[in-house]
């Protein structure tokens, strides 16, 4: 998919800069964006190393696990389909922790396991079910505690406050994640009351 | 809204005291493992040097073209409906298909506009608070051979779409435009 999107941003510049007669400042822009993006990485550097210092802390301490253990009351909810005490609940809830914490190193294995988990109770092998449809929904608008990534940016750019954008992220997160609930429970319900594929 | 700014200025401080107390309480030596942890940071953010290189380029190109300025004015009756400032409608085009190519979207739009400025608050928000839709959609689903996703994918678009126009009221809401 990004090799359609990359090479038809290249071309496009550089057609439209054409038919415009602009070339030459095309070509110095391809020039310094190129020593732009590696500026930027220097200037993210810094509150990247923070914070995954910070993490590995986080991590170390068992403050992910403890977590997950108190939010355990919620998942019963988004997944009636797993049966209490299945490894899978333990995975999901993990996966949306460390997705939470911004550790995203420790979010992608822990996600591949709760899905392997998942599978074993799907009926359908190549069906998705309404339990990993809602865990996928949630995990792609998923709330994410610290934004690090994006503060590291607005640093680099010089804002004069970087974090001031935690509150607003969450809560756009927050409505974001209320939307994908509802829409994965209508869509689960619509389908289990028209009989098409069972509510598994 | 005045509750926001006020969450936004204390949440990484208390994040700080909860981890570094609960290290504490727990024994570790909280600083071997900070540094530790902190080698991770750099080889992560070296390691996206050539993919922001790549993505950077074609975005230079492609905003120093006027073909960006084209994209915008053709998008420009759409972001007037849904009330999204047009310079952003780009980056919530971009960013379900791809994390790294809106970082650097997002980073050639704060240092055209400004970090502070409203459109660098409201591209900042939606990079937070959106996800790579397709990747992880691809990769989950992939791990364990589904083919059929069902409205997996639907739903997760509505969320996201939930999420850009959510992320331009609450920075008006908040900092005014």
């Amino acid at each position: 998919m990004l090799n359609y999107i990359w090479m038809l941003m290249l071309a496009a510049g550089f057609l439209v800069a054409a038919m415009d007669g602009r070339l030459e400042e095309v070509t110095k822009a391809a020039v310094s964006s190129a020593g732009d993006a590696v500026e930027l990485c220097i200037g993210l550097l810094g509150v990247m190393c923070l914070w995954t210092g910070l993490m590995g802390i986080a991590e170390k301490s068992g403050l992910v696990s403890n977590i997950s253990k108190a939010a355990k009351p919620v998942l019963s909810f988004l997944f009636p389909s797993i049966p209490k005490n299945h490894p899978a609940l333990g995975a999901v809830m993990m996966n949306m922790v460390a997705n939470f914490l911004g550790l995203g190193n420790a979010a992608t294995p822990l996600g591949l396991k709760a899905m392997g988990e998942m599978q074993k109770i799907n009926p359908r092998k190549r069906v998705a079910s309404d339990a990993m449809s809602m865990f996928l929904v949630l995990n792609t608008s998923a709330v994410q505690l610290i934004p690090a990534t994006i503060i590291a940016v607005r640093s680099a750019a010089g804002s004069g406050n970087p974090t001031e954008i935690i509150g607003t992220i969450w809560v756009a997160s927050l409505c974001a994640a209320t939307a994908g609930i509802i829409a994965a429970k209508f869509f689960s319900l619509l389908v289990y009351k028209r009989g098409k594929h069972g509510n598994y | 809204m005045e509750i926001i700014k006020v969450l936004s200025a204390y949440a990484l401080p208390v994040m700080f005291l909860l981890i570094l107390s609960t290290g504490a309480y727990k024994g570790i030596r909280v600083y071997d493992v900070f540094v530790e942890g902190a080698k991770e940071g750099i080889s992560t953010t070296v390691r996206i040097i050539p993919t922001l290189v790549g993505l950077m380029v074609a975005i230079g190109v492609f905003r120093a073209s006027g073909a960006l300025d084209l994209l915008v004015y053709a998008v420009k009756p759409a972001a007037y409906v849904l009330g999204i400032p047009p310079e952003a409608l780009p980056l919530a085009l971009l960013r379900p298909f791809s994390g790294s190519a809106s970082l650097a979207l997002v980073s050639d739009i704060i240092k055209v506009y400004g970090a502070d400025s409203f459109i660098g608050r409201v591209v900042s928000t939606m990079m937070g608070s959106t996800e790579t839709i397709f990747y992880t959609l691809a990769v989950y689903f992939g791990s364990v051979g589904i083919r059929n996703i069902r409205y997996t994918l639907a739903a997760a678009l509505i969320a996201d779409a939930v999420s850009v126009v959510a992320s331009v009221w609450i920075c008006t809401a908040v900092f005014g435009r």
